[in-house]
Parts: structure tokens; sequence; C-alpha cells
């Protein structure tokens, strides 16, 4: 009872005593927890919509499809031949579906145009309206992503391959992957190009004798389709593998299309994995920093409590709760800032039913992360807790503020230069381990933000301006990760100058004892980060490039040297910003009581 | 003569190997009686801070023995040797040592707690403590806005809270000025005088004044012993 009480009250004591450090530490396990919650939630996002969507909407098994080069409709006997294959249990109609090109307004899109019926009432595959009517003369229903993507609304006019059609309705279907992650059936099986805009096809359905008239297609080849139900949906994608040829007919399994739908969180998926790995350096750097900043103090605390009969364990205790506490909260904040973040990226879009939400978030997941969180708060206190077990009482007790390693090249160099450089370059001699660290977090900040920054560039060029699912999910993961990026490279600024200011305070009180003034410790304390800091700024730049091209198939397009500066001199300057309120407090610290304090 | 609380038999430690070996204690006997107030002195570096750790078990000797209350310090468990310092040693630091995080009533309050006993217990004793060392009004400062005076007497309330068998005590005066050197000289006094075994390793006069015994060290062995006049 009385043990408990000291355990907990030491634990909760030295978090109070450094609630920035305790605060930062949290930062970064949360931050590192966090993307990882919304990596796992990505994981088959899509499945549960596209299922739901496919049983509302007599989604087909499977999709066979005839190449025509000359628009012809397919031999029957070539048709009879897929629809009499064992398994197969119905059939749709067969339907044609050609290229063109879709405007409205000003806005320009690659479509699919597939003929159906009027009357509907298909055995498979029913498109579900989402407003307004099915296909008529004249007028054209838009699969819904698409719709969204282009603003187009019902009653709107839209130009289909050079004739004008009305937009009678919206609809979903799961017999093609939904925009923007449309395949592309036709071209690409005929092995043409449809531009540049290939993975980005909209769907429009009208009527066969619409489709016949829509002519300036950006291909004469038609494509005949053919909705298959199978008795074994689970075995699509072997009957697809045993019966498909590459044209006449190619066959397609409905896990195949799932998949595709998936496709639309995968560049995020790449983006949020290359963003996991960044801050996870950025959050050992942190944890580095924090825990060398506090292994004299500890050190100290464990001879204390050694000599007054603390064991082992109970020193190992108290340090695991301090951690284990900090964990836990940081495992639960990051659940639930990463499930509504999860939330976000993973809503299906308009060309799915259902929704995927907060749901994704499974109880491992949630198992995962808050193991992981632990594993963290165990690593954190394994270290030091062996360290204080084998360090004799009273070496630990005595334990002098470790020697500083002395620079002399530095301290002569820097005499000549002005106050505060003089006090910067000496606190960078002294700790230069403390220095590299600086660097490295700057040049991962800069490499994330300048990868972020291309695939910006890339994108622009890409898509032609045209909203897409894709790349709105792509800027949401990006934005994301650009913010936790600023953020935890901003905490682990404050916290090396904090620290350096904690480690310089008896040099800097020192230094003002001798005359120098609060503004030159600041200035020297901000230095000693904004020095070190530079250079990984300028290292950031080409590694963000390498790390864009390692990462991405897509061709590449550099970003704007203006973006480039803008990031660089950014980064400097919050580095400045950063660094100036820990050590402007720090320099400000009454001389006496720094050097009062050094002997409690 | 009433029986020795502490004893040593040949006790002896050396640091470092081969030529930079220094033998800091050396052949070392000692016997310290119940109540008696031992001093130590000697120059600087002579052994006196390492014979009492090795007294302490806060370090472990290269050879000879050392005995507790009847039971041998040396070949005991790190364990053991925690649960001995909680609760029948009593350390005073020239450096105060006191948990900065901690106010003094709860520094006080450690080793009772350490030791398991109730927390209520352990703040009844530790106040009890802070009242006899002249602290009443201080218990709930924190040891950066103690005078050093006051933060050893902090340390000396600590050391008594879980009424051990003997105190040691290390240079207690060295980081004081004259009037908290008196403050804890009248300590250690009332100390004696209530039959709390003490050993203190001095180089202030005036507190080896107050001891039964001076014993003085050099090299690493006792060389000398003084027995006060009016010893108990
Ligand atoms: N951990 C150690 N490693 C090596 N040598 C040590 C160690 N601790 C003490 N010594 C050596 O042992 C000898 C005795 O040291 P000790 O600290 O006991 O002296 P002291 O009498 O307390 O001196 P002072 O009066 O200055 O405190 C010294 O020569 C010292 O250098
Ligand atoms: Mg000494």
């Amino acid at each position: 009872m009385g043990r408990l009480l000291l355990v907990l009250r030491l634990a909760w004591r030295d978090v109070r005593r450094r609630p920035v450090e305790a605060i930062l530490a949290l930062l970064v396990m949360m931050v590192a927890t966090t993307t990882l919650t919304i990596g796992l939630a990505l994981n088959d996002v899509t499945d549960h919509p596209y299922e739901q969507t496919k049983a509302a909407t007599a989604g087909p098994d499977a999709v066979a499809g005839f190449l025509s080069e000359n628009g012809a409709p397919p031999a029957s006997a070539a048709v009879d031949a897929i629809t009499r294959l064992p398994g197969v249990t119905a059939h749709g109609p067969l339907m044609p579906m050609a290229h063109t090109t879709l405007t409205l307004g000003r806005r320009t899109a690659t479509v699919q145009a597939w003929g159906r019926e009027p009357a509907g009432g298909d055995p498979v595959d029913r498109p579900k309206l989402t407003s307004g009517g099915w296909v008529g003369a004249g007028s054209v229903v838009l699969e819904r992503g698409f719709a969204d993507a282009l603003g187009a609304r019902v009653g709107d006019h839209v130009t289909l391959g050079g004739r004008s059609f009305r937009i009678g309705g919206t609809a979903v279907s799961a017999a093609l992957p939904s925009y923007p992650s449309s395949l592309c059936h036709l071209l690409c099986f005929a092995g043409i190009a449809p531009g540049p805009h290939a993975f980005d096809l909209g769907l429009v359905w009208l009527t066969p004798a619409d489709l016949a008239t829509v002519h300036e297609r950006t291909t004469p080849a038609v494509v005949y389709l053919l909705d298959l139900r199978l008795a074994d949906p689970a075995a699509a994608p072997a009957f697809a593998a045993a019966h498909g040829r590459e044209t006449a007919p190619f066959l397609l399994a409905w896990q195949q299309i799932r998949d595709a739908d998936a496709g639309v969180t995968r560049s995020a998926q790449t983006a949020l994995q290359v963003g996991a790995v960044l801050l996870a350096l950025l959050a050992v750097a942190g944890l580095t920093v924090l825990a060398g900043r506090r292994t004299l103090e500890q050190t100290r605390r464990v001879g204390l409590l050694k000599a007054v009969g603390g064991t082992p364990g109970l020193i190992a205790l108290v340090l695991f709760v301090e951690h284990l506490a900090l964990a836990v909260l940081a495992a639960a904040a990051a659940l639930g800032v990463g499930r509504l973040l999860a939330g976000r990226f993973t809503a299906p879009g308009a060309g799915l039913l259902g929704s995927s939400g907060p749901a994704t978030l499974t109880a491992s997941t949630v198992a995962v992360v808050i193991v992981v969180a632990l594993l963290v708060a165990l690593t954190a206190t394994l270290l030091p807790a062996l360290r204080a077990a084998r360090s004799a009482t009273i070496t630990a007790l005595e334990a002098p503020a470790r020697t500083p390693r002395r620079h002399g090249r530095v301290i002569a160099l820097s005499a000549a230069l002005p106050v505060p450089l003089l006090l910067g370059l000496r606190l960078i001699g002294r700790r230069p381990a403390r220095a590299a660290l600086a660097t490295l977090s700057t040049a991962v900040t800069v490499t994330g933000l300048v990868t972020i920054l291309t695939s910006a560039a890339v994108n622009a060029r890409d898509t032609g301006g045209l909203h897409n699912l894709r790349t709105e999910r792509l800027a949401q993961v990006t934005t994301t990760i650009t913010v936790m990026l600023l953020v935890l490279a901003a905490a682990n600024t404050v916290f090396l100058t904090w620290a350096t200011v904690a480690d310089a305070r008896h040099a800097s009180a020192l230094a003002r004892a001798f005359g120098a003034t609060p503004d030159q410790v600041t200035g020297g304390l901000s230095a000693a980060q904004v020095v070190p800091a530079a250079p990984g700024a300028l290292l950031g730049v080409p590694a963000g490039l390498i790390v864009y091209r390692a990462v991405t198939q897509t061709s590449f397009s550099a970003p704007s040297v203006a973006g480039l500066a803008a990031v660089l001199l950014g980064s400097v300057l919050a580095v400045v910003v950063c660094t100036a309120i820990p050590a402007g407090l720090g320099a400000r610290r009454p001389v006496a009581d720094v050097l009062s304090a050094e002997s409690a | 003569m009433t029986e020795a609380v502490l004893r040593t038999r040949k006790l002896r430690k050396e640091f470092g190997k081969g030529d930079g070996r220094v033998r800091a204690v050396d052949d070392v006997d000692l016997a310290v009686d119940a109540g008696e107030t031992v001093a130590v002195m000697g120059p600087s570096g002579c052994g006196k801070s390492t014979l009492l750790h090795l007294l302490g078990g806060l370090q472990r000797p290269t050879g000879g023995e050392v005995e507790l209350g009847g039971r041998r310090v040396e070949t005991m468990s790190e364990r053991a040797l925690a649960r001995l310092r909680r609760d029948r040693i009593g350390f005073v630091f020239q450096a105060f040592h006191l948990m900065p995080e901690l106010t003094a009533v709860e520094n006080v309050e450690v080793p009772a707690l350490l030791a398991g006993r109730s927390p209520r217990a352990a703040r009844t004793t530790a106040l009890d403590l802070l009242d006899q060392v002249g602290l009443a009004d201080r218990t709930g400062h924190l040891p950066s806005a103690l005078s050093g005076g006051q933060r050893q007497r902090v340390a000396i309330a600590r050391a008594l809270s879980t009424e051990p068998l003997v105190v040691l005590a290390d240079e207690p005066t060295g980081n004081l000025d004259s009037a908290a050197t008196a403050e804890v000289l009248r300590l250690f006094d009332r100390l004696h005088r209530a039959g709390q075994t003490l050993v203190v390793v001095t180089h202030d006069a005036r507190i080896a004044a107050t001891a039964d015994r001076i014993l003085s060290m050099r090299d690493g062995a006792l060389v000398d012993q003084t027995v006060l006049a009016g010893a108990a």
C-alpha cells in the first residue's frame, strides 16, 4: 500500500516536474501510433462497400467481353460458348460499350459509354439509381462517383462524342470499378492508350440506339459485354482464368473489380507508408533526445532510491509506471484520432453504396496499437532499468554532470564570431550527437515535405484539374502527414532546444554572470539548433526527390523551384521560431536560481 | 560495555588493477557499540567515505567482514542489502541527496514507505521528525526552496525515519556555513544523548568533539584512536 503510493507518487511527480518532456514523449508516441492506426484501418477498406453494392445491384460474378474491331456484335456461337460453360447459372443481354469524350461546360473527360436497354430489369447487373431516372432516348445516366467528380447534376446537358444529351440520372453499379478506378476495358485490351487519363475513365449509361449515334469515338472499336452469374462466386477468379482469352472473350472476375475499387486508397496507402517511415524516424530521434536528456537525472534518482533502500525492481517499476501511463494515454488518443482520420480516408466514395467509416477499427487494430505502445513503454523502461540495476549506488549518486567533450578547434574558431554564434558553436561542440539529431530531424522533415510537393506537382499535371477521388484522398493523406511531420519536427526542435537549455544551464548562467545579455544567450541557444538544421534542410531536398522516385512508378515531374525554396527557407525559419521560446525562457532564469538549484 | 552493533574484521577495499591499484580501506578492525558516536577523521583521500560505504552496504568489500546487528553484510544479496539499508541504516550525505521533486515531508517518508509502512503512519512519523529537526513550518517545501542547512536537516530526518540501528553520516556539514553547521551539531548531540548509534566522517573538529571516540585514518588504515573525556 505504502510502496504503491510511493511508486505512483514518484512517477506522477516526475511527470509533473517535467511536463513538457512528458507531453513531448506523449506526442511522439501518439504520432507513431496514430499513423499505425490509420495504416491498419486502410487495409481492405473498400471490401465492405463493394460487397454491399454488389448485393444491392445484383452485380455480376464475372463479366465477359468480346472485342469488335468494326462494331459488329460477336457471333452467337461465341456467346453461347460462354453462357453454356459449366458453372454459369444466369447471364444478362449482350451490351455494347465504346470509348468517347464527354464534355460538361469546360470540363472534358474520357468515358466508357455503355449501351443498356431502357426497360431494365436484367437478371444480372441492375445499376441502382441514386437520383433521377434510367436511360431513355437522349437521356443518359452517369456513374455517381464520376458525376460527383464532374460536378454534374440531373438535368444538366453534356456533350458525348459531339452530340448533346440530358443527364437523366445517376447510378451505382458493381459491374465496373467506380470512378476513378475504372478499368480501361476496351482500349487497354485493344492495346490503345485512351489519352493521358487512362486510369480515370468515367462511366456513362445510354441506350444502344443512342450509343450508335455517338461518333467521334476515341477508337472505332466496340466491346460487347456479357454479365454472368456463377454457381460458385468465390471461384470466379479460377473461372476467369480457365476460360478467358486476351480478346474474345476476356473474362473479369468480381474480385478483380473489387480490388480495382480498393485502388482508390492505394496511392494514399503508399503515401501513408512512406509517411509512417519518416514519422517513425522523427519519433525515434525525439525519443533519443528525450532519453539522453533524462539519463543523468535518472541515474541520480536511482542512486538515491537505492541508498535509502529501494530495490532495482522498485526502481524499474517507477520507470515503467511512468512510461506505461504515457503509452496508454498515447495509444488511446491515437486510436481516437486515427479512427477519425481513417474514417475520412476510407469513405467509400460516391461510386459505391454503404460506408466503411469507423467500423474499420477492428479489435485487432486496437490490440496491435496498444501492444506497440506497450512495447515502446517497455523498451523505454528496459535500458534505464537495467542500467539502474547494474549501476553501483555510489557511482550513480555521485554521477557528475557528464563532462562535455572539449573541442579545442571549435572553441578557437568561435572566439572570432559574434557572441550568439560563439555561444551556439560552443554548445554544438559540447554535444555533437545532439547536433546530429537536429540535422537528421530537419532532413527527414524536409524530405517528407519535398516528397509531398512532388506528388502534388505530378497530380496537377496528370489529372488536368478534374476533381478525382483518388487525388483527393491522396491530398487528404499527404495533408495529414504534412501536419504530423510538422508537429513532430516542431516538437523535436523545441525538445532539442530544451535539452540544450537544460544542459547549458550552468554554462549560460556563468556566461551571464560574466556579462552576456539574455538575448545573446538566447541567440546562442537558437544558433545551436539552426546551425545544424540548415544542412539538414539542404540534404532533405534531393532526398525527397529520390524518395518520390523510389516509391512511385509514375513519371516524374519536379516541383517548382519557388516551392522548394519556400520549403527550405520555411523550415529553417520554423526552427528559429521553435527554438526562440524555450531558449528565451531558459536564458531568462535568474542566475542565482540556476546556480543554487544545482546542488539540490 | 554494551554489545557492538557494528563490527568489521580485516575489512579491505581495493580499486583498480595492477600498478594503478589503490587500497582505499586497508585491514580495518572496528567495533561500534550501541548508542556510541564515533567520528572518523583523516586527510582527503584516506578512505573515509569508502569505509562508510562499506559499512552501509553501498559498496562491497574486496576482503574482510562487516557485521551489522549480528548479521553479515558483505555476503548479502542486492535485495537483502536494499532491505538492510532501508530498515537498519540511515545515511546522511554531504550533498544532501534529496529527491528534488518531493517536498520535505515526502522526502522524509520515502524509507518508511519503501519499508511497507502505511502512508498514514509514514506521514505521522515524518512530520514528527521534521518537528524534531526544527522544520515543522517547512514540511511542504521543495528542496529547492530550502537553505543548505535546512536541506541537511531534512536529510537527517529522512535517515531517522525507520529508526535505524546506526546512522552513517559522510561530512554532513561539508557544504554548510558555520550557523548551519551549529544546527546540525546540536541535532547530532541530541541524537547522541537519545542513544542513537552514529558514525560520522568529518573534517570539522566541533562535530568530532561531540563523539565518544575519534578514529584517525591514513592511507586506508585506522592509525589512532582518541577516547574523549566524558564519553558515555
Ligand atoms: N570508485 C573508485 N574508483 C577508484 N578509486 C576510488 C574510487 N573511490 C575512491 N577511490 C580512491 O580511494 C581512495 C579513498 O577515497 P575516499 O573517497 O574514500 O576518500 P575520503 O577519505 O573520503 O576523501 P575526502 O576527505 O576527500 O572525501 C582515494 O584514493 C580515491 O581516489
Ligand atoms: Mg569522502
